[in-house]
């Protein structure tokens, strides 16, 4: 059951992203050119997410634990950092330059695009890397803890 | 400032399909719809942790290919760069979003949604980058070749 509600919920999300046209590189960029002739098509499709999103966290509360799971999974940070800051304004430079972010970058699989699947590969090579950075900062940190 | 023709109903309507989706996802599981973490949660395996991600993300594809072939009003895609830019795009895209925790869909929609004071700076940091990295590219370099 746990699984088919992944498996949904992901045709969902990926119908939703087509629907509101973020699969569309040239769209985005028309919304994020808010000098030129703005195309506000995103703010709406977030706006739309973010209102059930709400509604669905004030349902969370009123229930003790998930239907099919023990706990919410929710993220454990709390503190705002470097990372967080100067990561988001990167991404947002990936998103700005090619128009796309990861979500509409995998649903646009479907369409076979060429350029898409090169930024795609591309997308999926950044994170790796970023993974093993990260692993190796986080060991430094460890041998700093245990030098101290 | 103009504002040009679009589709006010398709636009909210799939964000809304996008927030019914996360809400499922969130109240019968428990789970977060980033999709920068289901990345990183399948390349940084968890035992148990990865197939439900693996099914979402070919989830969405699905919903890509249903979308198509129900006649979707978006017959094909335009890219904005291509060759090195799309590569540079991708790879930053990539590298942002994981060391910043997350992007459009998990800082943007759920974590905003829960008042993540995080994510409200994360979202503010990526949306005031991309805004001026397309005035740049646009109005001051004139466009990438």
């Amino acid at each position: 059951m746990k699984d088919i509600i992944s498996l949904l919920t992901g045709i969902m999300f990926g119908a939703g992203i087509c629907i509101s046209g973020m699969v569309n590189p040239a769209k985005v960029i028309g919304f994020l050119d808010i000098t030129g002739s703005w195309d506000p098509s995103l703010a709406l499709a977030i706006a739309g997410g973010l209102t059930i999103m709400i509604i669905a966290n004030l349902f969370a509360v009123k229930m003790n634990r998930p239907v099919y799971a023990e706990y919410w999974r929710l993220p454990t940070k709390d503190r705002l950092d470097t990372q967080l800051v100067m990561g988001s304004a990167v991404f947002g430079i990936g998103w700005g330059l090619g128009g796309f972010c990861p979500g509409p970058a995998l649903t646009s699989i479907a369409y076979s695009n060429s350029t898409l699947l090169l930024g795609v590969a591309a997308y999926i090579m950044g994170v790796v890397l970023s993974l093993i950075v990260k692993s190796a900062l986080s060991r430094r940190k460890e041998r700093a803890i245990v030098n101290v | 400032m103009e504002i040009i023709q679009f589709d006010a109903m398709s636009a909210y309507g799939g964000g809304l399909i996008m927030g019914l989706s996360a809400m499922l996802l969130f109240l019968l599981r428990g789970d977060v719809a980033g999709v920068n973490g289901m990345v990183t949660g399948i390349l940084n395996p968890i035992k148990g942790e990865v197939s439900w991600r693996i099914l979402f993300l070919i989830g969405m594809v699905i919903g890509g290919y249903l979308y198509q072939g129900a006649g979707g009003v978006l017959e094909t895609l335009e890219p904005v760069v291509e060759g090195n830019w799309v590569i540079l795009a991708g790879l930053l895209v990539g590298i942002g979003a994981t060391f910043g925790s997350g992007c459009t869909s998990g800082h943007g929609i759920c974590g905003i949604s829960r008042w993540s004071v995080r994510s409200i700076v994360a979202t503010t940091s990526f949306m005031v980058s991309a805004i001026v990295t397309v005035y740049v590219i646009r109005y001051l370099v004139g466009g990438l070749s």
